[in-house]
């Protein structure tokens, strides 16, 4: 009797999941692995079992979807099809050839001080994305979180950061945000978006196909009325307050051209500022092992195929857009994935449900990006003061300087000369900021280790012959 | 379009070495241009450790270059010292066992007759310099002159302190030469730049240069991975490596060759660095170098096992055939002039190398016999096709 | 309204953990960041550079500000590492590694 082919299935949020339950119900054994203690990723981030939630769903969206999927994944485990390794915090990976094994190098515990490895003979990366922030005085104030940070927070803590938020930036994290928070007895003093969302009915054509979409939408308006949140549209913040901690945000009312409209600033006391300015993907895994970007997201196939042999890619890692978007792409890569391992061409006429979703919902995505671009001219307002890398504390005058008269044109050359993205987090905080303010492209950064890597880990790499 | 500028000198290179070039150009009352394709310390400067170095040198001409470098640095250090991180902070050369500690030895005694200054350690004295160094060594040997700097900003500052014109982002399409050979300057992909003298300080990419000029200089890759720590308060304070370090440097091997050299730095993260393989221009990580690395730097100091690497890139390190660089004027195509190839070493060698330049450039008697950095000493058979 | 309320969570019996020296309750299953949240503490690292105050930023484990000393291991995730009964929570100041 053969083994049956192995897919490791990197992420276990709702691509991953999908991928990982696509494959093993035909006829591959799967190793999903997984930082977090539970399956569900960020969209679908459960409580700690010990805080013993009886109704996590208050905090939730689409939770009869969560549902199945949770219900699937338990089936396949039991049915010994899925293995899931939870706590495992990938850092590399290593393919030794073009047909060969692909080797996960994930650190396990929340400590990450442990190293382990998983083989298999592809591999799915769901590597899910993370928030954009971009800077403004005071956002390194504490009280001053992403808005996704809230809500995981909340999500997987059951904790607010305070009794009164402010929830600001762009895009669509910041409804479910506000009204999640609302829902759990903050008060939202303001939602202040800087794009203007009425711009979104103009986008007809991508609407019209999104009647769920459009629901999805009424329904947190109305959350909002019910919760007495105030929506300042085509606002932002100007500057967060506070002496060691938030104590208040400044907010003003932005003109076409994203521009401060002159008298319209008036200060909001708070002691949290929710914040974001939309979301990047996670590419570092796929641009060591090769994979060809395309801007800041993992090329793909209509298979959802990296241009590398037995890599595929799903989710917001090849572009983001949302939870159900990367259940379409998860569930086509996990089909032509099963198929191609047992050596035959996948018929794409049988996820033609799943493809139509794709299609729509990446058109959609689209039309979100252009409603929720932040606004023109942010960059110009940041003071030279301001810090911008978090980690370095390098400011944004350090920036403008190197970019300026030390002759850099890139963000790796900003980085040589400023240390800003050179710290813990490598950049992935900073980079749009740098990239804004230094007027070049915002491009995937390099990163060997996805995440630090304890020096005696690598030490005990096993050696090769 | 197409716009003509003239000038005195084109240096091709915005690297650690065409800064430095630029800088003693100018001092020498020349008109330079600084023309790079990338961005300054865009190709092996930003990538490198930025090691100043005089213990890692043999006796003969690149010791002689390191200590006239040595000094110069140490002068550029009084105005541009904290800008570009400058840290004299010496060398500590390890023995873990007691032959190695005589070879060491042996060596160190050499490079004292040659001007450096080597002293010898005992192997219980090692901790006083290094007190997390593992114990047990045999011994090694401290050299105070050996200095470091952070080599893109030192390439970046002394480049716009140079007073030389920057061109950043401007590729050098072709060398412009007259019917009889000479040079006169370069064609760009923004138009042609006049000058009665190039220097090509393009680094890795040297040999390519002097193919536009119609020379050969066969200048090679040569990759080195370096580690990068989180940061840590200063609990490496020298440069600190094992004795087979020089062995490694010397070795004309192609394969994987690694040992360990750990530093602290200015800014906190400690680098370990060099691994040496020749491997083309391949930028893919190598799980094997990076292993190599760690389990040497940990060998050396115990402590980092539980420290964590944040990241790890690689570089390109120029070597010419005979470890050697190329400084100096080529007969070959007159108005050509050299200052590449300087492998593992070039921040190091770049103000001794710009100085050099800088006097050939002036028609002045150079500070050391250029002989050994001759740019043609690879012809074998007189040509100058490549 | 709280968020253990609307999840209807009944959580296991609080846990005491020490911040600084002070004892804190903690429920078991929340991080690090969570407990010290549900305290009213936001902060809980100073900078290396000019030792401002930080806690949770991205609360996913991307941004490393909300980095803490736990049982004598600087430069631990608040967000990610789970309290467990008797932990010692420091504030770490610099790299965490008894920066002068």
């Amino acid at each position: 009797m053969t083994e049956p082919p192995r897919l490791t299935v990197v992420g276990a949020g709702p691509a991953g999941l999908a991928g990982a339950l696509a494959a093993a119900a035909r006829g591959v054994r799967v190793t999903l692995v997984d930082a977090a203690e539970q399956a569900g990723g960020q969209f679908y981030r459960q409580p700690a079992p010990a805080l013993g939630a009886r109704r996590p769903q208050a905090l939730h969206h689409q939770w009869r979807t969560w549902e199945r999927l949770r219900d699937a994944l338990a089936r396949h485990r039991a049915a010994g099809r899925i293995t899931h390794l939870t706590d495992h915090h990938v850092w590399c990976l290593e393919r030794e050839s073009d047909a060969g094994p692909v080797t996960v190098h994930a650190l396990r515990g929340p400590a990450q001080e442990v190293g382990v490895t998983v083989r298999a003979d592809a591999v799915l990366l769901a590597t899910g994305g993370y928030e954009r922030v971009l800077p403004f005085p005071g956002w390194t104030l504490p009280g001053v979180v992403t808005a996704g940070g809230a809500q995981a927070m909340l999500k997987g803590g059951l904790v607010l950061p305070g009794r009164t938020v402010v929830v600001a930036g762009t895009g669509p994290l910041l409804l479910p945000v506000a009204t999640g928070l609302a829902a759990a007895g903050a008060r939202v003093a303001a939602l202040v978006e800087s794009a203007d969302p009425a711009a979104l009915l103009r986008r007809a054509p991508a609407l019209a196909a999104q009647p769920g979409k459009l629901a999805e939408g009424a329904g947190y308006a109305a959350r909002l009325l019910r919760h007495g949140v105030r929506t300042l549209a085509r606002h932002t913040v100007v500057a967060a307050h506070g002496t060691g901690r938030l104590e208040a945000v400044t907010v003003a009312a932005l003109d076409r051209d994203g521009r401060l409209r002159p008298g319209s600033a008036r200060r909001i006391p708070c002691d949290t500022l929710a914040v974001g300015h939309g979301m990047l993907p996670h590419t570092d895994l796929a641009e060591t092992l090769g994979c060809t970007l395309s801007g800041t997201a993992v090329r793909v196939d209509a298979e959802q195929r990296t241009d590398v042999p037995g890599v595929w890619a799903a989710g917001e890692a090849t572009g983001v857009g949302g939870a159900a978007l990367a259940l379409a792409e998860g569930h086509i890569a996990g089909r032509s994935a099963a198929a191609r391992l047992h050596g035959t061409t996948p018929d794409p006429g049988r996820w033609a449900a799943a493809d139509r979703a794709r299609t729509r919902l990446r058109e959609f995505a689209t039309a979100l990006d252009d409603v929720y671009a932040p606004p023109a001219g942010w960059a110009d307002r940041v003071p030279d003061g301001t810090v911008v890398c978090r980690c370095e504390e390098v400011t944004a005058g350090q920036v403008r300087d190197a970019a300026g008269t030390l002759g850099a044109g890139d963000l790796r050359t900003v980085k040589l000369l400023t240390r800003a993205g050179m710290g813990w987090c490598q950049g992935r905080m900073c980079g749009p900021a740098v990239a804004g303010l230094a007027g070049c492209p915002l491009t995937a950064g390099r990163r060997p280790f996805a995440r630090p890597v304890p020096l005696g880990v690598l030490a005990a790499l096993p050696e090769k012959e | 379009m197409t716009k003509r500028l003239t000038c005195d000198v084109v240096v091709v290179g915005a690297g650690m070495v065409g800064a430095a070039c630029a800088w003693y150009a100018v001092r020498a009352g020349l008109d330079v241009r600084l023309v790079d394709r990338g961005p300054v310390s865009g190709g092996t400067t930003g990538a490198g450790e930025g090691n100043l170095l005089v213990s890692d040198k043999e006796p003969g001409p690149e010791l002689e270059l390191a200590l006239l470098s040595a000094r110069l640095w140490a002068e550029l250090a009084r105005e541009h010292g904290a800008a570009i991180e400058y840290e004299p902070k010496g060398g500590l050369v390890v023995a873990s066992t007691a032959p190695a500690l005589d070879a060491l030895r042996d060596f160190a005694a050499g490079q004292r007759d040659a001007g450096v200054t080597a002293v010898p350690v005992d192997g219980g004295r090692l901790a006083e310099l290094e007190p997390r160094l593992a114990p047990g060594m045999a011994g090694g040997v401290h050299y105070p002159q050996d200095a470091q700097v952070m080599p893109a900003l030192a390439a970046a500052h002394l480049a716009r302190a140079s007073g030389a014109a920057l061109h950043p982002g401007q590729a050098v399409t072709g060398v412009l030469r007259t019917a009889d050979g000479t040079v006169y300057g370069v064609r760009t992909d923004r138009g042609e730049i006049h000058a009665p003298a190039v220097v090509n300080a393009a680094g890795t990419w040297g040999g390519d240069l002097a193919a536009l000029a119609g020379v050969r200089l066969p200048v090679l890759p040569r990759r080195g991975f370096v580690l990068v720590t989180e940061p840590l308060p200063r609990m490496v304070r020298h440069k600190v490596y094992a004795a087979d370090y020089v062995a490694d440097v010397a070795s004309d091997s192609a394969a994987l060759r690694s040992s360990p050299v750990v530093e602290g730095t200015a800014a906190g993260p400690v680098l370990i660095g060099a691994t040496r393989e020749r491997v083309g221009f391949d930028r893919s990580l190598s799980l094997d170098a990076v292993r190599a690395l760690a389990a040497g730097a940990v060998g050396l100091f115990p402590f980092l096992e539980r420290v964590r690497a944040l990241r790890t890139y690689a570089g390109f390190r120029p070597y010419l055939p005979d470890h050697l660089p190329a400084i100096g004027p080529d007969p070959r195509a007159p108005g050509l002039f050299h200052a590449c190839g300087h492998e593992g070493a070039g921040i190091g060698l770049a103000p001794g190398t710009g100085r050099l330049i800088a006097q050939a450039l002036t028609g002045k008697a150079p500070e050391l016999d250029l002989t050994p950095f001759r740019p043609e000493r690879f012809d074998t058979d007189g040509g100058d096709a490549r | 309204m709280n968020p253990l309320k609307s999840a209807r969570a009944r959580p296991g019996e609080t846990c005491t953990v020490s911040f600084d020296g002070r004892p804190l309750p903690a429920l078991p299953g929340q991080t690090v960041a969570a407990a010290l949240w549900a305290a009213g503490v936001t902060a809980w690292r100073s900078t290396r550079g000019t030792g401002e105050p930080r806690g949770v930023f991205c609360g996913i484990g991307v941004c490393f500000d909300c980095l803490v000393t736990v049982n004598g291991r600087p430069n631990q995730r608040a967000c990610l590492v789970p309290v467990r009964p008797g932990d010692v929570i420091r504030t770490q100041e610099g790299t965490g590694h008894g920066d002068d």
